[in-house]
C-alpha cells in the first residue's frame, strides 16, 4: 500500500468542492486540522457544510472567511478564549450562515451511526427541550443535497411499552473528514494519541478522509504497538505532513495550545475589519508551513512546545 | 473572619454537595474547582471525568478548556466523546454534572444556545454542547449562576437542557428515567428543588447578602421561606482551595481586597 502523500494545495484542490460537507476534528482547542483550514480559506471555498460537535478555532475561521453556508453543531465556541465563537455568533445573527442545533451526544451518536452503516440511530437525550422541536435550517433546504429530511423525530419507545420517548436521528456521513493526528505510519496507518474527541468516528463515516499529521513514522514502528492505533491504512486518502498542524490549537505530546496567539485571535475576531485583517496577516499570505512558523516566531512555539514526560507545555502563562 | 470572594464561596458550596464516590461530570471554570477541592477535603473518592473523554486526570495543572491537554494525563483511562457521555447514564454510578447557562427558569431548565428564535435572533450562545446529555442523562446536576433577573427568567427564550420541564412529575412522563437539577449555586446562594412541586427556592443565602435581596434579583417568585444563612467558608476550606487547587488564582480571579463579609 503506497502513501497517498500531497500538499494541502492538491488535497484541498483534489477532494473538496464547494458545497460539500464536511466533518472537522479535534475540540475547540485541541487537534483541529488548522494548516488544511487555512488553505481551503486560500483557495476561497464556498458554500461549505460543517458537521461537527464543539467547534473550534477551525470553525471560527472558515465561517469568518465566508467558506461556510451551513452548520449542524453541539457547541461554536473556543473555550475561555471565546466563550462563544465570534464569528460564528456574528454569521448566525447576520443570517450569513444556517445553523442547526444538536448536543454533542447527538452529533457524535450520528457520526456512528454513518460509520456503522445504521439507518438511525435513538437515544434518551434532549427529550423535550427545543433542540429537538425547533429547527434552524429552513424547510426548504430539508431532504435536499447532505441536508438529511428531517433533522429528527420524536417517537415512542417502539420496543418497550413503558420507554416514554426517544429521539430518533439521521446518520452523518460527510463527504469529507478533516483530521490532525500524531503519526502516521509510512503504511497509512493512523495514531491520534491522548483523547480521540470523536475523529475516529468522524473519519469512519466519511466518503474522504483527509489526515495532516505531526511526523510520518516507519511502518515497523507504528506497527509494534497496533493497540495504540486508530484507523487503519486503507481508511486515509490523503496524508499531510504537518509539522504544528493544529497550531494555535494543541497536539497532545508535540504542543500545547497557543494562548498568544488565542488572546491575539480574540482582540481581532469580533469585528469584520480586524478580521480581515488577520486574514490578511495570518491566512492568505502563506502557501508553506514552514513560512506560517516563521511568522509565528521561535520564541512562541518554544513556549507551546510539549514537555514529553506531560504532552503539554508545563507553567505555559495561560492567562 | 477571614474574607473571601463570591467565587470561592460558590466553588465550596457546590463542592459540598459532592458526596463521596460521586462521579463527576466536569466542565472548567467553576466546577473545576468544585470537584477539586471536594476530592481533597471530603470526597476523596469522587472522580472527575470530562465529556471529551479524559477519565480521572491528575490534574497537576488547572484545564481551562474540557480539551486542554491536561485532562489527557495521567489519567485511569483516555477514550472518546461517545464513551465519556454514555458514562453519564450508567445506573450503576451517581453520576452528577456541573453546567452553567445564560437563562435557568424556576424549573431548572437551561438556555445556552439563542435569544429571540431562529428567524428572528436577537443573541446567540454556543449552544448545548454536552449540557443537554448531561442534563438528560446524569443522576442529578449542579448548576452555576450568576444571580440575575435577567438570567433567572419567568420563560426561557430557547430550552436547550430539559431541567424539571414543567415541574411535578413531567420530567418523568417525558421519558427520563432519571436525573434533574439538584441545585443551583450562585455568587448570592444556593437554590434547591421543592420534593413534590420542583419549583425552586432559595436554600441557602450567602452571609454577605439576605433573602430579600436574592429574591428581588430572581425574575420569578422564590420561595424564600426555607432559607437559612450559609456556613462560611472554613480556615480549611479556604487554604485547600487557594494553595492547593489554583495557587495561581487561574479560575479563582483576584484575591478579595477588602472584606466582603459584613
Amino acid at each position: 500500500m503506497t502513501l497517498n502523500i500531497m500538499t494541502a494545495a492538491d488535497a484541498v484542490r483534489k477532494y473538496i468542492k464547494d458545497g460539500d460537507q464536511i466533518a472537522l476534528g479535534g475540540f475547540t482547542v485541541n487537534r483541529n486540522p488548522m494548516l488544511i483550514v487555512r488553505e481551503i480559506i486560500r483557495q476561497e471555498k464556498k458554500n461549505l457544510y460543517m458537521v461537527v460537535h464543539s467547534q473550534g478555532q477551525s470553525l471560527e475561521l472558515l465561517i469568518g472567511a465566508g467558506c461556510v453556508q451551513r452548520v449542524e453543531l453541539a457547541y461554536g465556541g473556543v473555550a475561555r478564549f471565546a466563550p462563544t465563537g465570534n464569528r460564528f455568533k456574528k454569521a448566525f445573527l447576520e443570517k450569513k450562515i444556517e445553523v442547526e442545533d444538536y448536543s454533542n451526544y447527538h452529533m457524535v451518536l450520528r457520526f456512528m451511526a454513518g460509520a456503522m452503516g445504521l439507518p438511525f440511530v435513538a437515544t434518551k437525550s434532549g427529550i423535550e427541550s427545543d433542540i429537538v422541536r425547533l429547527s434552524g435550517f429552513s424547510p426548504e433546504s430539508r431532504g435536499k443535497g447532505n441536508v438529511p429530511s428531517h433533522k429528527l423525530k420524536i417517537m415512542d419507545d417502539p420496543l418497550d411499552p413503558n420507554g416514554g420517548q426517544v429521539v430518533v436521528l439521521p446518520p452523518l456521513k460527510p463527504d469529507v473528514a478533516l483530521i490532525h493526528a500524531q503519526y502516521v505510519g509510512d503504511d497509512g496507518t493512523c495514531r491520534i494519541c491522548g483523547l480521540t474527541f470523536a475523529d475516529i468516528e468522524q473519519a469512519k463515516a466519511a466518503k474522504t478522509v483527509i489526515v495532516t499529521c505531526e511526523e510520518i513514522v516507519p511502518m515497523d514502528f507504528i506497527r509494534e504497538e497496533p493497540d495504540q492505533n486508530s484507523l487503519p491504512h486503507f481508511m486515509i486518502d490523503a496524508v499531510i505532513p504537518a509539522p504544528f498542524g493544529a497550531h494555535p490549537t494543541a497536539c497532545h505530546k508535540f504542543y500545547d495550545y497557543d494562548p498568544m496567539h488565542l488572546n491575539l485571535f480574540k482582540k481581532m475576531a469580533p469585528e469584520d475589519d480586524s478580521f480581515k485583517r488577520y486574514l490578511d496577516e495570518w491566512v492568505y499570505p502563506f502557501h508553506s508551513q514552514e513560512d506560517y512558523l516563521e511568522k509565528v516566531g521561535i520564541r512562541d512555539l518554544l513556549k507551546i512546545r510539549a514537555n514529553s514526560a506531560l504532552g503539554y507545555a508545563p507553567g505555559l502563562d495561560r492567562r | 473572619m477571614e474574607s473571601y470572594t463570591a467565587t470561592e464561596i460558590m466553588a465550596l458550596s457546590a463542592g459540598r454537595l459532592v458526596h463521596n464516590g460521586d462521579i463527576l461530570f466536569a466542565g472548567t471554570g467553576l466546577s473545576m474547582l468544585a470537584a477539586t477541592v471536594s476530592k481533597r477535603i471530603h470526597a476523596p473518592e469522587a472522580t472527575v471525568f470530562f465529556e471529551t473523554g479524559g477519565i480521572d486526570p491528575s490534574l497537576d495543572e488547572l484545564p481551562l478548556a474540557v480539551a486542554d491537554p491536561r485532562v489527557m494525563v495521567r489519567t485511569s483511562v483516555n477514550t472518546s466523546l461517545a464513551d465519556a457521555l454514555s458514562l453519564l447514564c450508567h445506573p450503576k454510578f451517581r453520576t452528577i454534572a456541573f453546567l452553567g447557562a445564560a437563562q435557568i427558569d424556576c424549573y431548572g431548565n437551561l438556555n445556552s444556545t439563542l435569544m429571540g428564535t431562529y428567524e428572528n435572533p436577537q443573541q446567540r450562545f454556543p449552544g448545548s454542547g454536552g449540557a443537554c446529555d448531561a442534563a438528560s442523562m446524569a443522576y442529578g446536576v449542579i448548576i452555576f449562576m450568576q444571580h440575575q433577573r435577567r438570567r433567572f427568567v419567568e420563560k426561557l427564550d430557547y430550552l436547550s437542557s430539559p431541567g424539571w420541564l414543567t415541574g411535578g412529575d413531567a420530567r418523568r412522563r417525558a421519558g427520563f428515567k432519571r436525573g434533574g437539577p439538584i441545585a443551583v449555586v450562585t455568587n448570592l446562594g444556593v437554590m434547591k428543588f421543592d420534593e413534590q412541586t420542583k419549583k425552586m427556592y432559595l436554600d441557602e443565602y450567602y452571609p454577605i447578602t439576605n433573602p430579600e435581596k436574592v429574591a428581588a434579583e430572581t425574575g420569578f417568585h422564590l420561595d424564600i421561606s426555607r432559607a437559612r444563612e450559609s456556613l462560611p467558608p472554613s480556615d480549611t476550606e479556604l487554604t485547600v482551595l487557594r494553595q492547593d487547587v489554583d495557587p495561581q488564582r487561574l479560575i479563582l480571579g483576584p484575591m478579595p481586597v477588602t472584606s466582603i463579609t459584613q
